[in-house]
């Protein structure tokens, strides 16, 4: 696949309107990740429901179009998903979802928007041990 | 002009890899800044070591670690000739700049004491950043960084201000390989001099590219990298005045750096063996050497020249097109073959991608110098670095490339 067939219509499209792109108030989780070879930025912010569902879903940075697609397109995916599934996610179900085959230093573009997300799940999950709250 | 003597083809039969496609496109090789392509002459040498006199330096008394020593040794000459280094004592070789910066580092803060100030600017890259910030965290010294202009040129008002007493050590790049500016080291290691400090000047975007002489800089170190010089990866080049060898200690312990070794205690070796450790890399030295020879034939004055009418070029296609947002100092005259922009709509990176699908090579991100990229209101941007084998010719595709490229994914 050369560069001009990865930059579908779907990608670019999510690229210029990405989904679900802002803040929210009080989420549960919230963590930034980056990419240090080209300084993409990812954050995601997650409310949960009772049961350990994404009840909201908004990201917010700055990166190129895989990044931005990616992320866009993988908050619609993890909408009234248990986190427990979205840790299960991996870059097979990232490439899936573009729809795209990508090289491997695109890919970590492609991936970090899962990052970010896996990672603040984590974090959240950790302290919640640590504090014995439930949710 | 009339000294100006550059066959562009003739160079380019020198280099087999330009031969090549990439996705069915004759390669076009932007990303010279990274690391450049070599010549036959430094594949052969490296080749010849291998295949005819292989053996340690150094050591062996036989035949092939004679000739191995001496083909290591008349590289380091090779090395001093280019830079007009006051002898090849002067010449240390390392991994490359990056080790040669922490080599200073390391050595040079052993002596500092709290309160002391190391001088660094914004357009540094990484590799004159980290090693400074590592030494400030370790021996309490302070660090302080001199602005650019917008523009960027470095703020030489500022500097001079910043330079004031307990300032150590003034490390400064001679060429952003962001922006491409060159700076007047000269000027700055006088002014270093005038309040007691010594300067240290990255030249690992401007010895491959334009004539460096430490004599006439008055630098007290200078660090370069083999592998952007038509050389292999993993040799590079401190040089550094032989009263600073001599009077720092070693940076790391081992073979060859010694004189005498007792279980109470070591005696060093000369310099500048006493700076490397171990086994060195003979056949990257070696392809250093030739590399050396290979640029001085050509001519670094021509070498200069070349480039310059590249960047020249470049502004004639490039400056005034408005789907691209240019970077760094508009003079040829103090600017490197190094053209930095951004495509309107277009993220650096996805135009890396794309450019690539047309042959193109060019680097895209922060560049591994991130304080800069943000300093002139970037997070990402795209480079296209000329060398030598560059043609006008090629920043024509990479224009037409950048046209049609907007046409289908920029504007935003």
């Amino acid at each position: 696949m050369n560069a001009y067939e990865m930059y579908q219509i779907q990608i670019l499209d999510h690229y210029r309107n990405p989904r679900n792109r802002g803040a929210l108030d009080n989420p549960d989780i919230k963590h930034r990740e980056s990419n240090p070879l080209c300084g993409d930025e990812i954050e995601f912010q997650v409310k949960l429901d009772p049961r350990g569902r994404v009840s909201d879903v908004r990201f917010d940075g700055h990166g190129c179009a895989i990044s931005i697609a990616s992320a866009s397109m993988l908050s619609e995916r993890v909408k009234g998903m248990p986190v427990e599934k979205i840790l299960k996610l991996d870059k097979d179900d990232i490439e899936k979802m573009l729809g795209i085959r990508l090289t491997p230093t695109r890919l970590k573009c492609a991936l970090i928007p899962l990052e970010s997300l896996v990672r603040g799940i984590l974090e959240y999950e950790k302290n919640r041990k640590k504090t014995g709250r439930k949710k | 002009m009339g000294k100006y003597r550059f066959d562009v083809k003739k160079v380019r039969a020198d280099f087999p890899i330009l031969g090549r496609k990439v996705q069915g496109k004759q390669l076009i090789y932007f990303d010279n800044a990274a690391t450049s392509q070599k010549p036959a002459c430094v594949i052969d040498a490296i080749r010849e070591f291998y295949t005819n006199y292989n053996a340690n330096v150094h050591r062996g008394i036989h035949r092939l670690s004679e000739e191995a020593t001496e083909r290591y040794e008349k590289a380091r000459e090779k090395v001093a000739e280019m830079i007009h280094a006051g002898s090849p004592e002067e010449v240390v070789f390392v991994r490359g700049t990056t080790e040669g910066i922490n080599l200073v580092a390391y050595t040079f803060a052993r002596k500092l004491q709290k309160g002391d100030r190391i001088l660094s600017t914004v357009m540094e890259h990484h590799s004159n950043i980290v090693p400074w910030q590592l030494m400030s965290e370790m021996h309490g010294v302070d660090l302080d960084f001199v602005d650019i202009t917008d523009e960027g040129y470095l703020k030489m008002e500022e500097l001079k201000n910043k330079i004031r007493k307990g300032t150590r050590m003034v490390a400064v790049t001679q060429c952003s390989n962001v922006l491409g500016t060159i700076n007047d080291v000269r000027t700055i290691a006088e002014m270093a001099h005038d309040s007691g400090a010594l300067c240290l000047v990255d030249g690992a975007q401007s010895v491959p590219h334009m004539p460096v002489d430490v004599e006439k800089l008055g630098c007290d170190f200078l660090v370069f990298s083999g592998h952007k010089m038509c050389g292999p990866t993993g040799i590079g080049v401190l040089y550094a005045k032989k009263e600073h060898l001599e009077s720092l200690d070693p940076f790391q312990g081992g073979g060859d750096m010694i004189r005498e070794v007792r279980l109470t205690g070591s005696r060093w070796n000369d310099v500048p063996y006493k700076f490397e450790a171990g086994t060195p890399n003979i056949e990257g030295a070696i392809g250093l050497g030739a590399a050396c020879e290979y640029l001085m034939r050509i001519g670094m004055d021509n070498i200069r020249e070349h480039e310059k009418r590249l960047i020249e070029y470049s502004f004639k296609k490039m400056g005034d097109l408005d789907i691209l947002e240019r970077y760094g100092p508009r003079d040829p005259e103090k600017r490197s073959g190094v053209f930095s922009f951004n495509l309107r709509g277009v993220n650096a990176h996805d135009l890396a991608s794309l450019l690539d699908a047309e042959g193109v090579a060019i680097r895209s991100g922060h560049l591994c110098a991130q304080p800069l990229v943000t300093r002139i209101g970037q997070t990402s941007i795209a480079r296209a670095s000329y060398y030598i084998y560059n043609m006008e010719s090629e920043i024509d595709v990479l224009v037409n490339s950048l046209k049609k490229i907007y046409r289908i994914f920029g504007g935003g």
